[in-house]
């Protein structure tokens, strides 16, 4: 039953927008820190979507594949009295993008809202499906 | 008898199950809006129902350019019919071919179409009936 297989298709998409939307969480949370774990500061991470094949049928879910660190060039700012100063007085930022994460917000929770629309109208059509014949 | 009663609903079953199917490449193509390269696909309804009705598949066959090349079918089936990719209106650069707003309009467009399928089957069910009751 093919109609089954859409709530595979939108759940998958589904989880897999809100894996970036965490990521997201993650990259504006951690826009300041300066050092992380392993001493270095954070870099921002992006998540790497491909197409999963749902069984039965053409249908084809989202998946997130990877996570990947951004190797954009981090930010450099000058601040002598900050303790992560080097020598020359400059502080390694992390090279999180605000203006770009914000964007990839709303398009996160756009995507989200569209997949939780597609789900809703495949379980209505299921449920007018059962009253053929009533 | 048995028969007839086959046939009269014959119709809007094989329609049902196309709509079904459409559904669920329609959902497909929502929900990898975001997955690069990937390109959105669906099928042509009004000949994949006339193959289905027919009992004839009209696979998508592969170019052969010499005698002795391989016969064979390219790409999904539909119930018979090929899975074709949707010529793209405004590609965007990371080679993904989902144009939202004509996915979105194409997916409420089928969802109401099976919805009509469904009722215009209850419609002919009690018709049944009552040529059954009198």
């Amino acid at each position: 039953m093919s109609l089954f297989n859409i709530f595979d298709v939108a759940g998958s998409g589904m989880a897999a927008q809100s894996q970036r939307l965490n990521v997201v969480a993650s990259n504006l949370a951690n826009a300041d820190s300066t050092t992380g774990a392993n001493g270095q500061p954070y870099h921002a991470k992006q998540v790497v979507f491909s197409v999963m094949p749902v069984d039965g049928g053409a249908a084809q879910g989202v998946k997130v594949t990877s996570v990947v660190e951004d190797n954009s060039p981090m930010k450099m700012v000058y601040d002598p009295k900050h303790p992560m100063a080097d020598a020359q007085g400059y502080v390694t930022m992390p090279n999180v993008n605000v203006v770009d994460e914000m964007v990839n917000m709303i398009s996160a929770s756009r995507a989200y809202q569209n997949n939780v629309e597609v789900l809703n109208t495949s379980k209505s059509l299921l449920l007018k499906t059962l009253t053929i014949g009533q | 008898m048995v028969n007839k009663l086959d046939d009269a609903l014959r119709f809007h079953q094989t329609a049902l199950n196309l709509r079904a199917a459409r559904q669920e490449l329609l959902a497909s193509n929502i929900v990898n809006a975001d997955t690069p390269n990937y390109k959105a696909r669906d099928v042509d309804f009004a000949g994949a129902l006339r193959n289905a009705l027919a009992g004839t598949g009209t696979e998508l066959p592969v170019a052969t350019t010499s005698p002795m090349h391989l016969q064979g079918n390219s790409g999904e089936s539909v119930m018979g019919s090929p899975v074709m990719y949707r010529k793209p209106v405004q590609p965007s650069a990371d080679g993904n071919t989902v144009d939202m707003d004509v996915e979105r309009a194409q997916f409420a467009d089928n969802a109401l179409r099976y919805e009509a399928s469904v009722r215009f089957m209850n419609e002919q069910v009690k018709q049944l009936l009552t040529a059954i009751q009198g």
